[in-house]
């Protein structure tokens, strides 16, 4: 890459961008506004004490810096994003076009029910699908994200619990040592004291260890699978019976949904509540095009405790329930303040009823494909810590780079470079260094082969000393190196005119 | 006397009948560079294997657990705004906390400095 210094700091046609704050003007407006009558403020203290200092711009320079700024985004309709754990899958251009739709798009939460009845049916036709595809008799659709699902599990088997008079008896929530860090933060914030779980050799809750914690002050376990290492849990089975057994109740972290839709239903495997990332699993964008949504199923023990709100068929079509005084069963609440995600909903329905059950199953299928070639395909270079095959993700750890002086965060660094998204790294915790990739079922094998090729390129640099590719990376993309330490030891929380940046130096 | 090791990397250094804890060279060194340190405050009781204190890497976020029973004296509060100071001095002046220690006893079942570093070793 050429060395040339530009005049002005732009490189070809990648453009620098300054802040919003540096292009606008604070006295000009980008469109014409009809003075303010003058009118005698009852705003008291509460006026305004001075500018805001909003950024004027005209309509051309809004669009150019939002523009350039996107081109500095790495998304999935970018590039191959093999980020693990996070299932960065294409999102079907079919699942926008339907979003889109006016019945769907320009509808309000507060408009009466009998001019949505489409919106409810769809409502209630993802709630079927999601139903159907894990195995359970209810589904709470509002939870916003993952762990907002987690956090309604949750809620459900707190609910449960004290429906049976044994909230101040069950404490304790066991947690495995490679579970996300939500499992324990969501059992912290509902009061119950965390309980790790140690891993086996093989990856594995160890059985043994998990049996040796049960006890009449277990509320539950929250276990993912496939897990964080990519691996499923044989014992499952085993697992949610000896805690049914203990009066516990089984959380599973539907994250990794994508590894086993279609093929496995989490209900067959004694699962009492799961949340399902439709923005992993079921295709909506993610990664900064969001929202998430994460829709919560829950087992006949804890359906009498689901939350508000929820689609049943009445007397005139359908009806949104909304009151515990409406509801049949005992719901412990609501966890948001209206619906949920819709325009999710709309997207996720639209790809399973495009896939089908069948090509549902081809999802996880090819998901499980994808990632066992990749690490087929790389274990003679790296180093994998556990047995494969795998399942959607490819963990590998940092034993190979022993002698070579680079580390995990160098290597992934050295990828951006090469125009990839470095994979998740420094995750699971329980593995050294550990690299989880997951490519996803929407990558072609020609894709797959170059980030391979791409892969053992590097492992090829780093084991011959090409320290310097690594250490510097990125060197290519629009800011090098981060300085991550200096960044959360001392982090500057607020914008600084360039004047006052330059009068604090 | 001399310092004492858990398995979870934290030391203990006994003076009198308060003790110092910390996490060890080998712990800072595999946390990577300390960004954040939260002690506990002085009088919060904690039972052997409790979580006493939390310290954030650029990696990972991680507790550091009681090594043995009793009471918080001292927390160390130069770590709050200078948590570089784990990564710098984690064997003396970037202590986590001063505990005031239910049993003495309770320090038998800790690894001595050689056990420790052969722990280490097979760690690597």
């Amino acid at each position: 890459m050429s060395e040339k210094q530009t005049f002005t700091g732009n490189r070809g046609l990648q453009l620098e961008e300054a802040l919003i704050f540096e292009i606008g003007s604070f006295e000009n407006c980008g469109v014409d506004l009809e003075d303010v009558p003058q009118v005698e403020s009852r705003l008291g203290d509460c006026a305004a004490q001075g500018d805001i200092d909003l950024p004027g711009l005209s309509e051309p320079e809004a669009m150019r810096h939002f523009v350039r700024l996107s081109q500095k985004n790495h998304a999935i309709d970018a590039g191959l994003y093999p980020l693990g754990s996070c299932t960065m899958k294409h999102n079907p251009r079919l699942n926008e076009k339907m979003a889109r739709l006016p019945g769907f798009a320009d509808i309000h939460p507060l408009q009466p029910q009998s001019t949505v009845q489409g919106a409810l049916e769809l409502m209630d036709s993802l709630a079927h699908w999601l139903k159907t595809l894990t195995g359970m008799p209810e589904v709470a659709l509002s939870p916003k994200a993952g762990a907002h699902g987690e956090l309604c599990g949750m809620m459900a088997i707190r609910a449960a619990i004290e429906a049976k008079g044994e909230l101040a008896a069950r404490t304790r929530v066991l947690v495995p040592e490679s579970a996300h860090g939500t499992n324990p933060a969501t059992a912290a914030l509902l009061g119950f004291k965390v309980d790790g779980i140690p891993a086996d050799a093989s990856g594995r809750v160890d059985l043994a260890a998990f049996k040796e914690k049960l006890g009449d002050d277990v509320a539950a376990i929250m276990l993912t699978n496939p897990n964080t290492c990519g691996l499923f849990e044989r014992d499952i089975i085993e697992i949610a019976d000896a805690l049914h057994e203990a009066g516990g109740y089984f959380y599973c972290d539907g994250a990794n949904f994508n590894a086993i839709v279609g093929r496995v239903r989490p209900g067959d495997l004694g699962v009492d509540a799961m949340h399902i990332n439709l923005h992993k699993t079921f295709s909506t964008p993610h990664g900064g095009g969001g929202p998430g949504s994460g829709p919560t199923v829950l087992s006949e023990r804890l359906a009498p405790f689901a939350p508000l709100p929820y689609v049943e068929k009445g007397e005139d079509g359908l009806r949104l329930v909304e009151n515990n005084g409406d509801a049949a069963h005992n719901p412990f609440g609501r966890m948001v303040a209206f619906h949920g995600q819709m325009g999710m909903y709309v997207r996720a329905l639209s790809y399973m009823m495009s896939h089908g059950a069948d090509g549902l199953r081809q999802v996880a299928e090819d998901a499980v494909l994808n990632a066992n070639y990749i690490l087929a395909s790389l274990k003679d270079v790296m180093s994998a810590p556990f047995e494969g095959p795998c399942m959607h993700e490819a963990l590998f750890d940092d034993g190979w780079m022993k002698d070579t002086g680079i580390d995990t965060l160098d290597f992934a660094k050295a990828m951006i470079d090469e125009g990839y998204h470095p994979m998740t790294m420094y995750f699971p915790l329980v593995v050294h260094g550990a690299m989880l990739i997951e490519p996803t079922e929407t990558e072609s094998k020609a894709a797959l082969d170059l980030f391979i090729a791409t892969m053992r390129d590097l492992v090829r640099g780093a084991k011959e000393g090409e320290v310097e590719r690594f250490k510097n990376a990125p060197e290519l993309a629009p800011r090098r190196r981060l300085d991550e330490t200096l960044a959360a030891r001392s982090p500057v929380l607020r914008w600084q005119s360039p004047e006052a940046k330059q009068a604090a130096e | 006397m001399s310092k004492k090791f858990t398995k979870d990397h934290e030391w203990i250094s006994l003076e009198g009948d308060v003790a110092t804890v910390g996490i060890t060279d080998y712990a800072q060194a595999q946390l990577g560079d300390v960004v954040f340190v939260e002690v506990p405050e002085a009088g919060r009781q904690v039972a052997k294997g409790d979580d006493a204190a939390v310290v954030e890497s650029v990696k990972a976020a991680s507790e550091v657990y009681a090594p043995v029973s009793g009471e918080v004296v001292e927390g160390n509060d130069a770590l709050e705004g200078n948590p570089a100071l784990v990564n710098e001095d984690a064997d003396d002046s970037g202590w986590f906390f001063k505990m005031k220690l239910a049993d003495q006893g309770e320090l038998d079942g800790l690894m001595d400095e050689a056990a420790y570093t052969a722990y280490v070793k097979e760690l690597d």
